[in-house]
């Protein structure tokens, strides 16, 4: 823990505003995906009901959130351009993949609400929709999982001397990454229950939300701790940090507290408190990630400081970041405020 | 097909793709503020009218963009890592601006569509300023990126490796203000001109005149003035061309020969094999006068440079001088219109001033596909002229023919997706009055 404080400069600033724009997605984009997860396990008598709320919650083609995406792409080619190129090169396949599931689920919505003709074309868009939905999500938490075991890192130096397999599938498709995808594909459900429970005027609705909600939430304990199984051999890096450090301990016991808020508040049906609880135990997960990985970008050998774009290039990107925050945070609750209030009415 | 090939042609396919949607949302916010500033200015409905109409149409065409925008994002590390590692910590902070641009104009464009019956009438005016302008801002940040890599600046290299970046320099390169003028003025032309073009077909068939008519003239008045201004910026770049990319140069005008008064050639088929350009009419001296304004200037033919540094030479030729082409019919008939304009005529009753828009209502996209086509072909083999070549940028992943064809099929859902939410807006918008033919009687006397 001191270590990182002793060496925290504009790189490591620059990292953490990469987390926090990724914490955002998480908590907004993730939402969405989670909203065509809960879409594909749609049952129940309320079934139209609920894909209505549902289809209402996310906007057709691009949803905006995804500019956070865009916002954690830019920032790290253009602050960490050693590790994004080999994040581009040794995660071609589940990268190109997560752009087709962005895509494909925005454009499979747009043909479900008007672009089909009959019942049985519209049933087809919203399965595309669903899956894609789901699919997303998993290949987002496989690929952080792959960066996080130092397989990605490894890859890249053996490139061309190991069959293709070796550097462009192995190290994403094996059991730590993808124990990572479901992880993600649970607390992105979870997210979307809590947040749909909370948002429905229909309490029959906002009951069949609580109960998914809950589920998911089991389902986030089952995942996160099998994900740390298979972590003792694939990922001891995480492990270590996760399990050893010094800021472990609290770290636990916070992510542990907003878990257990979250189920609790559900139960007693407190929403509001149940949607802080479970934005707050998303986002601990995610940074108990970052940390374990610090100073890696992408490990074993890239790290924050050998891979940082000349210092010229952060100073004018800061002063970019301070200018757009002053100029854009504002608009941004202006339109919530904006868009709210034509809901409400 | 190599994976060089393949990654040049899904690059290729991508921007082809995103540069149509870039473009109408540079333009139509700005016909979307003109109407409704025609509408708070006279209080005719039909303004109001258009303006909201146009507002739907940009907001379905911006999310389209943006998403084929966050592809793009991706595909720059997917397909051209070791370009990314080399030039990330110079073209990164105008791709950063322009992720700011972006930012700005889809929170104000949400605020625009949202507000109209929430905000002051001045707000939202503003609001749809905001859009126009961060529209255009983020054309510009982009087009310094591509300008960098065509003129670039602001980098120390050692041996193959940058090893100090000026950012500011690399964003104000040389190509910087007449690409990003260029390509401004196409955005304003293009959808411009294929609005109006739009408009003048409804007008054609008789349908709603009194909103056709003020939709074709506002319309026009953002393309035709940028449709007249092209061929001055064409020139601005093609002399910029002259001094920093001869090559490219000798490239699109077919000049294989290095010669004092150079002819400028119309038309033609660039020949490799006998280092001649056949079939081509020539204007003698023209293209020294063009490209340096001197009737005796040296002009670089293509064989006073090694093979290894020529781009494909056909598919450059063609491509510019079809574009200049087309851009010149688009001036001829802005120029029309605006001699009808200017003679207090109206523009909506002259049958083959309407019929000359129609036809001229594609060339607009069509063009600035060719220019892109040159800028970027004819820059090759070059990523980064004279610093990166193609080939060593491009990721060392084999069968890059995998990614191209699932990303073809992925825009061809894309571009379903467009027709079908289009046509969803029309059917949506069909019923309701278009506020035209009733009033008739009412405009004629005004």
């Amino acid at each position: 823990m001191t270590g990182m404080f002793a060496t925290f400069g504009l790189p490591e600033f620059f990292a953490g505003i990469i987390v926090v724009a990724l914490n955002v997605y998480v908590l907004t984009g993730g939402a969405d995906f989670g909203g065509g997860v809960w879409d594909l396990l749609i049952t129940g008598p309320r079934r139209e009901r609920q894909r209505d709320l549902i289809a209402h919650a996310i906007g057709p083609i691009w949803e905006a959130n995804h500019v956070w995406l865009v916002l954690v792409v830019v920032l790290t080619f253009t602050a960490f351009p050693a590790a994004f190129a080999t994040l581009g090169t040794v995660l071609h396949v589940p990268l190109a993949l997560l752009l087709v599931g962005i895509v494909l689920r925005g454009s499979a919505f747009v043909f479900r609400s008007y672009g089909s003709r009959t019942r049985e074309q519209r049933r087809n868009w919203g399965r595309i929709f669903a899956v894609a939905s789901t699919l997303t999500p998993l290949l987002l938490g496989v690929v952080i999982g792959a960066v996080s075991t130092g397989a990605v890192g490894v890859a890249q130096t053996q490139i061309g001397t190991v069959p293709f397999r070796n550097v462009y599938v192995a190290p994403w498709w094996s059991p730590f990454p993808i124990a990572v995808g479901v992880l993600a594909l649970a607390l992105f459900a979870m997210l979307a229950a809590v947040y749909l429970a909370y948002e429905t005027r229909d309490d029959a609705l906002r009951e069949d939300f609580r109960r998914r909600a809950l589920a998911a939430a089991a389902a986030v304990f089952v995942a996160a701790f099998g994900a740390l199984a298979f972590a003792h051999r694939e990922a001891p890096m995480m492990r270590a940090g996760l399990v050893g450090s010094a800021w472990a301990l609290p770290f636990q016991i916070a992510t542990g507290v907003a878990a257990l808020t979250a189920i609790g508040a559900l139960w007693r049906r407190r929403y509001g408190v149940a949607r802080l609880a479970a934005a707050a135990q998303v986002s601990l997960i995610l940074w108990g990630w970052a940390l374990a990985q610090f100073p890696y970008v992408v490990p074993p050998s890239l790290t924050i400081r050998n891979t940082v774009a000349p210092r010229i290039t952060l100073v004018i990107v800061a002063w970019a970041l301070a200018a757009g925050a002053v100029l854009l945070i504002p608009s941004l609750i202006y339109l919530r405020r904006t868009f709210a209030t034509r809901q409400a009415r | 097909m190599t994976d060089l090939l393949a990654a040049r042609s899904q690059m290729a396919m991508s921007l082809g793709f995103h540069i149509v949607f870039a473009e109408i949302g540079v333009a139509m916010p700005l016909m979307m503020v003109l109407a409704e500033w025609r509408w708070l200015r006279t209080g005719e409905r039909e303004y109001l009218e258009l303006a909201r109409r146009w507002a739907k149409g940009v907001a379905i065409l911006f999310a389209v963009g943006a998403a084929s925008g966050t592809v793009l994002s991706f595909e720059l590390g997917l397909l051209w890592p070791r370009f990314m590692k080399f030039a990330g910590p110079i073209v990164g902070v105008p791709f950063s601006l322009e992720g700011f641009a972006f930012f700005t104009e889809a929170i104000f464009l949400g605020i625009y569509l949202y507000g109209w019956d929430r905000l002051s009438r001045r707000a939202h005016l503003l609001a749809g300023i905001a859009v126009a302008v961060s529209g255009a801002a983020s054309a510009v940040f982009v087009l310094m990126v591509n300008a960098w890599m065509n003129t670039p600046t602001g980098v120390t290299m050692a041996g193959e490796t940058i090893v100090a970046v000026d950012p500011v320099a690399g964003m104000l390169s040389p190509a910087a203000f007449p690409q990003a003028l260029h390509m401004v003025l196409a955005a304003y032309a293009s959808t411009g001109l294929a609005v109006a073009g739009v408009h003048a077909w409804m007008l054609r068939r008789r349908a709603a005149r009194g909103f056709h008519r003020r939709a074709l003239i506002v319309a026009l008045w953002v393309g035709a003035p940028a449709a007249l201004l092209q061929p001055l910026s064409g020139d601005i770049s093609a002399r910029l061309v002259a001094d920093t990319q001869p090559v490219k140069l000798a490239a699109l005008e077919g000049q294989f020969a290095t010669e004092r008064g150079a002819p400028l050639r119309i038309g033609g088929w660039p020949d490799a094999q006998r280092a001649t350009t056949r079939f081509a009419l020539e204007i003698p001296r023209g293209l020294s006068l063009l490209a340096y304004h001197e009737w005796n200037a040296e002009v670089k033919g293509l064989t006073a440079f090694p093979r290894s540094d020529w781009p494909p030479l056909a598919p450059v030729h063609v491509s510019f001088q079809l574009m200049v082409a087309l851009g010149t019919a688009m001036a001829l008939v802005s120029l029309w219109a605006a001699w009808v304009g200017w003679r207090k005529r109206e523009i909506a009753e002259q049958p083959w001033l309407l019929r000359a828009l129609v036809v001229v209502a594609p060339f607009g996209f069509i063009a600035t596909e060719l220019g892109w086509m040159v800028t970027e072909i004819g820059r090759q083999p070059w990523v980064v002229q004279g610093l990166l070549r193609t080939s060593d940028a491009v990721t060392p992943m084999p069968g890059l023919i995998v990614p191209f064809i699932v990303f073809t099929l992925l825009y061809l859902v894309l571009g379903a997706v467009v027709v079908a939410s289009i046509a969803a807006m029309v059917r949506d918008t069909a019923d309701e009055p278009a506020g035209g033919d009733a009033r008739e009687p009412l405009e004629a006397g005004a």
